[in-house]
């Protein structure tokens, strides 16, 4: 018995030695953003086992989970349990691009159909509303996804898209494809995408003629439909002289 | 000395393979080949992130019960079958005996661990060559620059290599574990006692940062809390510092230096425990 009251003590006084070494790797991953799971909030969202499971090291696994049932809750069309599930997956997973991008798109996209489509709800205005709700769900779960991974590009493209088909924010559209452009991982299409939506800014037009002719001028490759519409209308509305504007024949 | 540890080292692993804990290679095999299976209806990004997720966290809680449950019942099983009477009464140290039974479970995670890890990667780079394959075929009218931009974005999501030294973390945890479990088994009269207090270390180790932190930094908690918080500290490992393999595969970039850390922190941690658990064993009466 005495031997065993002896083994504790020795883990005590090793336990009083491993103190700093424990404290400064806790403070190096927390540096590195790897996230402590220990707290109430996420306990609330995810209940009592989900936790105790997060808890036990299998916050990934727990979170897999929880994004499966979402998407079941997806092809059920129980869009206030995809909203609720989805908000747990990225409480637990906060640094996977992936979901945060899936989460605002089952908002922004597909519950706001569903909103606007809603034959129980009469009221157009309240369809409308409703709509307008899921957007702005949508574009909480982008702007929350980019607070968590500032380096994702593919984060802040979801984020443009919605701002161009959904709200119609044509300057934010273009701050996030240009933000994205210069992320590692970004797509070809950013820098492109970034001036076509700079083209529809009122006021900013010659910006986004500057921006359009540098692609044009890059050659073939960048020379697409778009492009050189959105490059005629602006010769046009900034009156470029004949000599300074694109040949006809590619428009 | 070392020949002898050997010797019981490998009894030990044989003796663990008769008892077929193996079969939970083949549990683990059925939930990775099943799950790639049924995630198939996933778009290949989800796909391989929650491959990664399931795969590993399967590998973490395989080894951690494959740890707790082979270590719990070496010593008790040996005085049960009367082969530690046998083995003592032979020129071999207490510590020797101890020793070779340790490193034949470290042995059979490590055997565990390997194949699991095989078959992880067998699963993952099948599924990655068919979408691959998929992703030629979809493009195969496109140029030349579209066709690699697709095939670039599905080899972005495929495994980078830190998935390994996190699975070097999750065996460095399951032999912190099995040591902590031969400690607590010289002084346990059951491999039940024995495994349910490993159970319960196992959860309050994964809650120690937190008690450790509110410990350090709370000033207001009263002594009764402080003292409940600081045994706790003091006395059970931090298992949330092995627990590294979330934020990897979420593609959160862990420095070398960190799993270096981590490393010689459970290096230590098997010391001490195995230590404590000589002592304690070279006292006991048999």
């Amino acid at each position: 018995m005495s031997r065993i009251a002896f083994a504790f003590a020795m883990l005590l006084v090793f336990g009083v030695m491993k103190l700093p070494a424990e404290h400064a790797i806790a403070l190096q991953r927390r540096s590195v953003d790897v996230r402590d799971i220990a707290n109430l909030d996420l306990r609330e969202k995810v209940g009592q086992l989900g936790f105790v499971a997060a808890l036990s090291g299998f916050r990934a696994v727990v979170a897999d989970f929880l994004f499966i049932q979402a998407y079941v809750a997806w092809e059920r069309t129980e869009w206030g349990r995809v909203l609720l599930l989805l908000r747990q997956v990225t409480t637990l997973q906060p640094h996977v691009p992936l979901f945060w991008d899936i989460a605002a798109w089952h908002m922004a996209w597909n519950a706001s159909s569903a909103a606007m489509n809603d034959s129980s709800q009469l009221r157009l205005a309240l369809r409308v509303k409703a709509q307008r709700e899921y957007f702005a769900l949508g574009k909480d779960f982008l702007e929350r996804g980019i607070k968590n991974n500032p380096d994702s590009a593919q984060l802040y493209e979801a984020l443009a898209r919605l701002c161009h088909d959904k709200l119609n924010d044509h300057a934010r559209a273009f701050e996030c494809y240009a933000k994205a452009a210069i992320l590692p991982g970004a797509h070809a299409y950013d820098r492109r995408f970034a001036a076509y939506e700079l083209s529809y800014c009122d006021g900013r037009e010659r910006e986004a003629y500057e921006k359009l002719r540098a692609l044009y001028d890059e050659g073939e490759n960048e020379r697409l439909p778009t492009l050189l519409k959105r490059l005629k209308f602006l010769e046009e509305k900034l009156t470029i002289p004949p000599e300074q504007r694109i040949p006809d024949r590619e428009n | 000395m070392s020949a002898r540890i050997f010797a019981i080292a490998r009894n030990t692993l044989t003796e663990l393979t008769r008892q077929r804990v193996f079969y939970v290679l083949l549990i683990f095999a059925i939930a990775l080949i099943g799950s790639s299976v049924f995630l198939a209806r996933f778009s290949f990004q989800q796909e391989f992130q929650i491959l990664k997720d399931v795969s590993l966290g399967a590998m973490s809680i395989f080894t951690s019960l494959l740890a707790i449950v082979a270590t719990a019942r070496l010593i008790s099983q040996d005085i049960e079958d009367r082969t530690v009477y046998t083995i003592l009464a032979k020129p071999v140290p207490r510590w020797e005996y101890l020793l070779g039974k340790l490193l034949g479970v470290l042995l059979l995670l490590a055997i565990s661990i390997a194949v699991m890890t095989l078959l992880f990667l067998f699963i993952f780079q099948a599924r990655e060559q068919t979408v691959l394959n998929e992703t030629s075929r979809q493009f195969s009218a496109a140029p030349h620059e579209q066709l690699q931009a697709a095939l670039d974005a599905v080899r972005a999501t495929a495994l980078r290599h830190d998935v390994f030294l996190a699975v070097a973390v999750i065996f460095l945890k399951a032999c912190l574990l099995a040591s902590l479990t031969l400690f607590v088994s010289t002084f346990a009269t059951t491999n039940i006692f024995t495994i349910v207090v490993m159970v319960a270390v196992y959860f309050i180790g994964h809650l120690e940062s937190t008690a450790r932190e509110y410990w350090l930094t709370q000033q207001s908690a009263s002594w009764l809390a402080k003292s409940f918080l600081a045994i706790v500290a003091l006395l059970f490992p931090d298992l949330q510092a092995f627990n590294l393999v979330d934020d990897t595969v979420a593609g959160v970039v862990i420095p070398l230096a960190l799993f270096a850390k981590t490393a010689l922190l459970g290096f230590f941690y098997i010391l001490i425990y195995t230590l404590a658990a000589t002592f304690v064993f070279y006292g006991k009466e048999l």
